[in-house]
């Protein structure tokens, strides 16, 4: 399991470098495409299954789509021969290592829980059945395995309704920019 | 717990095998026009010339379908857990979850009938 961690972590790394490196922007994309799919991998492994299902659906799915059509739209070509600002790249050096220092302080600063066990899952198996959840769920649990739609439905419609709701506006709001902005006409 | 991936690998080994296979068959069997001519290089007989880019700008029309797409492709992100935990809803009689979709539905359904009557689904305008 720890093994397939660092696949997916070196593959997302890989691809992640792909976006940056590559001249090509639809080559970029379609890394990015590569790393969204790297880490619905890696929610996957943290029995987060309806994350990753939405990581793969939504972003690698649908986002990539707009990126895609941004750059078609734009009209962006390969970037060739293009001189290298060095101004630019000490600064951008300067700002890694800055990061890279800040990363190797909290990683030596932080104590790392047990990974043996998952701290959520033993007091889910409990016999009787506080969330209310069905017997499909509950059996579930008791094979440890965690019943995340379950769980992600239970709470949004039960704790989350009025948030859903402005959601809900706010994606009417978003599909009348969209067409007011694209069905404008040229005068 | 990590046999029951196989089958995913094994479908993951399928679809980059048959992207590499099809790749390789037709660079084997391509070799003979690989030999490349100018006369080769034309058009056709009454093909028509190439002239200009290759890759050409695309309409706005299609952004607006994808962006379209997303948005109700978020629904979808929604409707599923309450989908699976309806059941749940049902038994404990938690009517709240009906009537909040209810309503969720209801206002992207307004957003459909503004893409709708703007016609942002027409395609020839």
């Amino acid at each position: 399991m720890e093994l397939l961690f660092y696949l997916f972590s070196a593959v997302m790394i890989l691809f992640g470098l792909g976006v940056v490196v590559s001249r090509n922007p639809v080559t970029s994309a379609l890394c990015l495409v590569m790393s969204f799919v790297g880490l619905a991998c890696l929610f996957i492994q943290l029995d987060a299954f309806f994350i990753g299902i939405i990581q793969i659906l939504v972003y690698a799915g649908a986002v990539m789509v707009l990126f895609l059509f941004i750059i078609m739209l734009l009209d962006l070509k390969a970037e060739e021969g293009r001189q290298i600002n060095y101004l630019a790249l000490a600064g951008g050096l300067i700002l890694c290592l800055v990061f890279v220092v800040q990363l190797g302080s909290v990683l030596t600063s932080f104590e790392a829980g047990d990974v043996g066990k998952t701290p959520q899952q033993p007091e889910m198996t409990t016999d009787k059945n506080p969330e209310g959840l069905s017997e499909l769920a509950m059996e579930r649990m008791a094979e440890k395995k965690l019943p995340d739609v379950h769980l992600v439905g239970w709470t949004l419609f039960t704790k989350y309704n009025f948030p859903l709701q402005v959601v809900a506006v706010l994606l009417l709001v978003s599909t009348i920019g969209v067409v007011l902005l694209s069905k404008r006409k040229l005068t | 717990m990590n046999t029951d991936y196989l089958p995913i690998l094994v479908q993951f080994l399928i679809a980059g095998g048959f992207a590499a296979v099809t790749l390789l068959i037709s660079v084997v069997l391509g070799k003979t026009a690989q030999q490349r001519s100018e006369v080769k290089d034309q058009a056709y007989e009454c093909g028509m010339l190439p002239i200009g880019e290759t890759q050409p700008r695309f309409s706005v029309k299609f952004y607006l379908v994808a962006m379209l797409f997303v948005i109700f492709d978020i629904e979808v992100v929604f409707l599923y857990p309450w989908a699976v935990s309806f059941q749940e809803f049902v038994r404990d009689g938690v009517w709240v979850a009906f009537y909040s979709m209810l309503g969720f539905v209801g206002i992207l359904f307004l957003a459909y009938l503004y893409a709708l009557k703007k016609g942002a689904l027409r395609w020839s305008d």
